[in-house]
């Protein structure tokens, strides 16, 4: 009954849109070239400068907050001096290898005209905002992309290597799946829904963690002495900077200030409160008391697995979504991992990995033709699972490839891996001259 | 002289400095501990990964009093620490050879 009704209450949605859209067509056919929108790009201008605050300082409190006292200064530095060299990179060659036409290999890369940011100005436009903001907005994506990966690797590497392995992951691991997806690839072409970077950004992130903590090795000590967090206090602080800003992530991928991304915000809101009250209770039931740690993990999981869904799907899906990522990232998060063994410090790939996973999936299920223009599965469209299936697959097979490959490249040329005594010392003093009290 | 060292719950210490207070005893140094005796200590659970920790929070007080005043801050600091719990704590006496205050070189009993 319940699915019948689900049914009938989209089909009627998307009926409402076709009348919508068929009457707005020959408005958008009269339209010339687009011009420059005030409101879209004040809300662009905002939704950018809130995903910096995820990454710093929102990802550096959530994990520096996570890991042993004397190894807090050394993983905001790696926040801090990944987002700083993202930048650079970005300003030199990512962007234009992700946003470029690459000619006859397009479908895989794009090209170099906008090396250096070449060509674009003050009045270049992309779209109805001017392309510096366009491009600075995916900066601060590419910038919390590699940074997420630093969940995995907490403790134990060596920063010269840290700094390469973040440089050479944007290049040949990020800058083309964020081509694929979003510069006009091939995933774009087949029909994959990835709204704000299900798979660009959290399947990717969360792979290359699995992979960069099995080529790194466990903490000395795992399994054996007591890693608990330091300060949790921090890693709420942390969870909630990333919670508000995950508005300018998710809202601000429609580009505009506009109805998409009103839903886009309340379905991230939903999904993200459900998913941490499905871990809360999970963990209520199965080790007798609802955590602080748990609670927002599954605040994280949420967001992470609203995030491909967030211009497609409507309240009721998001609510799914967000039990689901809640559940799904908690088992895996705890029982997967130690039933395994592998030490993903901080859960970068239980978290988002799997809720990555969870989102580009059920995006197929449940996308509404009337919200996003993509039916799902409720709605009849049995092809749309299998498509992000496969966006999935191709995502995860060329960031644990690149990953390894990287990090095997550095480690023959110059070892990733701190020292023994190093990581007994703690990485802030041994590596940085640093320490808090 | 007796140094009195006592080792308590830390939401106790309040009511053993007012009734050394009340005694006319002037003066203690507090340390937070970390420690174990007879009670256990708990586990923590951080995502499924369980950790013992066997040393709990304490606080260790030390006071010289006047060998006359002993038993008297004795009965004081145990009063106002006991709970009736295990975890109460421990009181250890010692004798003090020599006491001095900085500020006047006054000695003794009179320094304290």
């Amino acid at each position: 009954m319940k699915y019948d009704d689900l049914k009938r209450v989209a089909a009627s949605g998307g009926a409402a849109a076709a009348l919508i859209l068929s009457s707005a067509l020959p408005v958008l056919a009269q339209e010339e070239t687009p011009t420059l929108d005030t409101g879209d790009t004040a809300w662009m201008l905002t939704s950018t400068a809130i995903v910096l605050m995820m990454t710093i300082p929102g990802l550096a409190l959530f994990y520096g907050g996570m890991v042993r006292k004397k190894n807090i200064l050394s993983v905001m530095m790696q926040c801090f001096a990944a987002c700083c060299l993202v930048t650079i990179l970005w300003m030199v060659a990512g962007y234009s290898l992700a946003f470029t036409d690459g000619g006859a290999y397009n479908a895989y890369i794009g090209g170099l005209d906008k090396v250096l940011l070449a060509g674009i100005g003050k009045d270049t436009l992309s779209g109805t905002i001017p392309e510096m903001v366009f491009m600075t907005f995916q900066m601060t994506f590419a910038i919390i992309t590699p940074v997420l990966i630093v969940g995995a690797i907490v403790d134990r590497m060596k920063f010269s290597a840290f700094l390469l392995f973040m440089g050479l992951w944007l290049i040949i691991v990020y800058a083309p799946v964020c081509h694929w997806v979003w510069g006009g690839g091939f995933l774009a072409n087949d029909g994959v829904l990835d709204f704000a970077g299900g798979t660009v950004v959290h399947i990717n992130a969360g792979i290359a963690g699995l992979v960069a903590c099995l080529v790194l090795g466990r903490r000395k000590g795992y399994g054996t002495e007591n890693m608990a967090p330091h300060n949790l206090t921090l890693s709420v602080i942390g969870a909630s900077l990333l919670w508000v800003g995950w508005f300018g992530f998710n809202a601000g991928s429609a580009v505009g200030a506009n109805g998409t991304a009103g839903m886009a915000m309340s379905v991230t809101q939903i999904a993200t409160a459900a998913a941490a009250l499905a871990w809360m209770f999970s963990e209520w039931l199965v080790h007798g008391k609802p955590s602080v740690l748990g609670i927002i993990s599954g605040a994280v999981a949420g967001l992470v697995a609203i995030t491909p869904a967030s211009g497609f799907v409507d309240p009721k899906g998001a609510l799914v979504i967000g039990v689901a990522a809640g559940v799904g990232c908690y088992i895996c998060a705890t029982g997967v991992k130690k039933a395994l063994g592998y030490d993903d410090s901080l859960d970068v790939f239980g978290v988002h990995a799997v809720g990555g996973i969870i989102g580009a999936i059920l995006t197929g299920v449940f996308a509404v033709e009337a919200i996003g223009g993509t039916a799902g599965l409720l709605e009849g469209n049995f092809a749309q699972v299998p498509i992000q299936v496969y966006g999935v697959l191709a995502t995860t097979i060329w960031s644990a490839v690149g990953t390894f490959v990287i990090l095997m490249v550095l480690w023959l040329i110059i070892g990733i891996r701190a020292t023994q005594a190093q990581e007994v010392e703690g990485l802030d003093v041994a590596l940085h001259g640093e320490s808090i009290q | 002289m007796k140094l009195i060292t006592a080792i308590i719950k830390p939401f106790k210490l309040e009511e053993v400095r007012a009734a050394l207070t009340d005694l006319g005893l002037a003066g203690m140094t507090v340390t937070e501990v970390k420690g174990y005796g007879r009670q256990k200590g708990h586990t923590e659970i951080y995502r499924g990964a369980e950790y013992a920790v066997n040393f709990l929070p304490k606080v260790k007080m030390e006071v010289v009093v006047p060998s006359a005043q002993v038993d008297k801050a004795l009965e004081a600091i145990q009063g106002a620490a006991k709970t009736g719990q295990i975890g109460d704590g421990k009181i250890f006496v010692s004798p003090i050879e020599h006491t001095i205050r900085i500020r006047t070189g006054e000695a003794d009993d009179n320094a304290l």
